[in-house]
């Protein structure tokens, strides 16, 4: 019984350390290449005998890592801040008032989830062309916005549903107008749902490439996804400083990953379950 | 008076619906007239010509190959990642030392860029010193030219595209899972039913919200995939692993066609609209057949 009980872990752990060193693969290759000389080419499954760390300055400075970081920054705060409103402000009445002409506009809203950023590249990028909001921040964070509010839409609308009318009517006969009880009464009464949001919708903005690559291309306004690719395309004969801007450009998601790791599973559990 | 104040509130959704109207609805209107002339991309002139851009797409063997890949990503990714990811869940379940670790990591490259985690691929499927060449060499092989074979190309895509999301889908599982009473699986114990059978009788009919969730989350991220393919292999070698969204960003900024990348577009939009009102159709959970 004992024998069958150890062999049962060892199988375990062996199991655990086969199948999370498959899934690091990756980001465990590009470690090793981005600790190489260029003139290193023995085998990427080994680290080098000496750890070069010039890689990795000069990713930093060359493609312009911290400046793209900080543009991320920007655009990823901003419009979250905006989803995080907007969206509960627009589900609170599609959640309350189930109107045919709010049901209309909900359906809409959730149809663009399913719009292929691509499809309307084209005639997106010449309206925004026009009204002078190519390499502006307005210009990404608005679109950026508008693409992620559904989900956001979504998840509060039907977090509302769950919450009691009784709470609102009693406000209100306390004399708060519907503006102020949904600030008073509903709005803190969401703070579970807006971290979920927050985490969604977080992840996938920081990440964005196919708007970002459209609309930011000025050299200035190059957040990290651009820097990435454009330091990738231009150093292909120095893949040991490409290897190195990519691991500097996880580094902060694998950190923030680490610490809120419960936070990121539970958000994606309650954003796919409805 | 709580019915008669609702009435006022509908204006809190108008500043979403603004930006809707201008950022997609807009636009999309426009696309469709885009779609229907000769314009370049820039230049100011340029004249209707009909379908003919649509009659073009039917001839262009290209969109063959890119609406292929496309369902190759599509389908392809979304069966291997329910697969692995049902597979991790089942696993992951079960209680043993390890398990919250290799649950994060499973999860860990959802979270990271499909563009970054592309190049991170390209290190490994690299010609020249790429690390599984590496391996080919030690055992006296020949290297390979992963990326640049056409038959390779697209289904490193989808594999590197399931490694990455596979964590989704394990994740929805691990969920559905959690919610299963065990005192089914006691009841089909005390009956004698074998584990293949508590399987097929119990877990997968009560996955089955789970289970659609997870394939129509996958589905349309694979129909829509576009960083790992730029990443990997720029819709390369040609115009061997292109998909439609690729396409349309080389018709559009390469061979400047943007009425022709616009009718693309709503080609592809419409084929992503029929496709998940057909899953919505076919697979919705009628209340009550649980």
């Amino acid at each position: 019984m004992n024998l069958k009980k150890n062999f049962k872990k060892i199988f375990f752990s062996t199991l655990v350390i086969i199948l999370g060193f498959i899934h690091l693969i990756p980001i465990y290759i590009s470690l090793t290449v981005s600790l190489k000389r260029k003139v290193d080419l023995s085998s990427r499954w080994f680290f080098p005998k000496e750890f070069y760390f010039e890689n990795f300055s000069y990713a930093l400075e060359k493609a312009e890592l911290f400046l793209a970081m900080k543009n991320s920054f920007i655009v990823t705060s901003l419009c979250i801040v905006l989803i995080t409103s907007l969206g509960a402000m627009a589900a609170y009445p599609l959640a309350r008032n189930k109107t045919l002409t709010n049901r209309v506009v909900l359906n809409l809203i959730l149809a663009v989830m399913m719009v292929p950023p691509l499809s309307i590249l084209v005639p997106l990028l010449t309206i925004m062309t026009k009204v002078h909001g190519v390499n502006t921040y307005w210009g990404i964070i608005l679109t950026l916005t508008t693409f992620n509010l559904p989900l956001s839409i979504f998840l509060y609308s039907n977090f509302i549903h769950t919450i009691p009318r009784e709470l609102e009517e009693a406000a209100m006969i306390d004399g708060c107008s519907q503006f102020k009880t949904f600030f008073t009464v509903i709005f803190p009464l969401l703070k579970p749902i807006t971290a979920t949001v927050i985490i969604l919708t977080g992840v996938g903005i920081w990440n964005d490439y196919q708007f970002s690559v459209y609309l930011l291309q000025s050299t200035k306004m190059k957040v990290v996804t651009l820097a990435i690719s454009s330091f990738f395309s231009q150093s292909s004969s120095n893949l040991g400083a490409a290897a190195a801007a990519a691991i500097i450009a996880v580094l902060p998601v694998i950190t923030l990953y680490l610490f809120l790791q419960r936070y990121f599973i539970a958000g994606m559990t309650s954003g796919s379950i409805k | 008076m709580y019915l008669k104040k609702l009435k006022t509130i509908n204006y809190m959704y108008w500043p979403a619906l603004f930006l809707f109207l201008g950022i997609v609805f807009y636009p999309f209107l426009h696309g469709i007239r885009i779609s229907f002339t000769n314009w370049n991309g820039f230049s100011q002139n340029y004249s209707y010509i009909g379908f003919e851009n649509y009659k073009r797409l039917f001839l262009d063997t290209n969109f063959y190959i890119a609406f292929k890949n496309t369902l190759i990503y599509g389908l392809g990714s979304t069966i291997f990642q329910q697969t692995l990811g049902m597979g991790y869940a089942l696993l992951l379940n079960r209680d043993f030392s390890g398990r919250n670790f290799l649950r994060a990591i499973i999860y860990l490259p959802v979270l990271i860029s499909g563009l970054i985690m592309g190049y991170m691929w390209y290190f490994i499927f690299q010609y020249s010193d790429g690390a599984l060449n590496d391996i080919l060499i030690f055992f006296n092989l020949d290297p390979r030219d992963w990326l640049g074979n056409p038959s390779y190309g697209v289904w490193i895509i989808v594999a590197v595209n399931t490694l990455q999301y596979c964590g989704v889908s394990m994740v929805i599982y691990l969920a559905g899972l959690q919610s299963i009473s065990k005192s089914y699986y006691e009841a089909a114990m005390i009956d004698g039913a074998t584990p293949l059978q508590q399987f097929k009788y119990i877990t997968l009919p009560l996955l089955k919200p789970a289970i659609i969730t997870s394939f129509t989350l996958n589905l349309i991220g694979g129909l829509k995939l576009f960083d790992t393919i730029k990443a990997l292999t720029n819709g390369g070698p040609g115009y061997a692993s292109n998909s439609l969204s690729t396409l349309i960003n080389v018709s559009y900024f390469r061979s400047q066609m943007a009425g022709y990348a616009s009718a693309m577009g709503l080609v592809l939009f419409i084929f992503i609209v029929c496709v998940t009102i057909i899953i919505q159709k076919k697979f919705t959970v009628k209340e009550g057949e649980l």
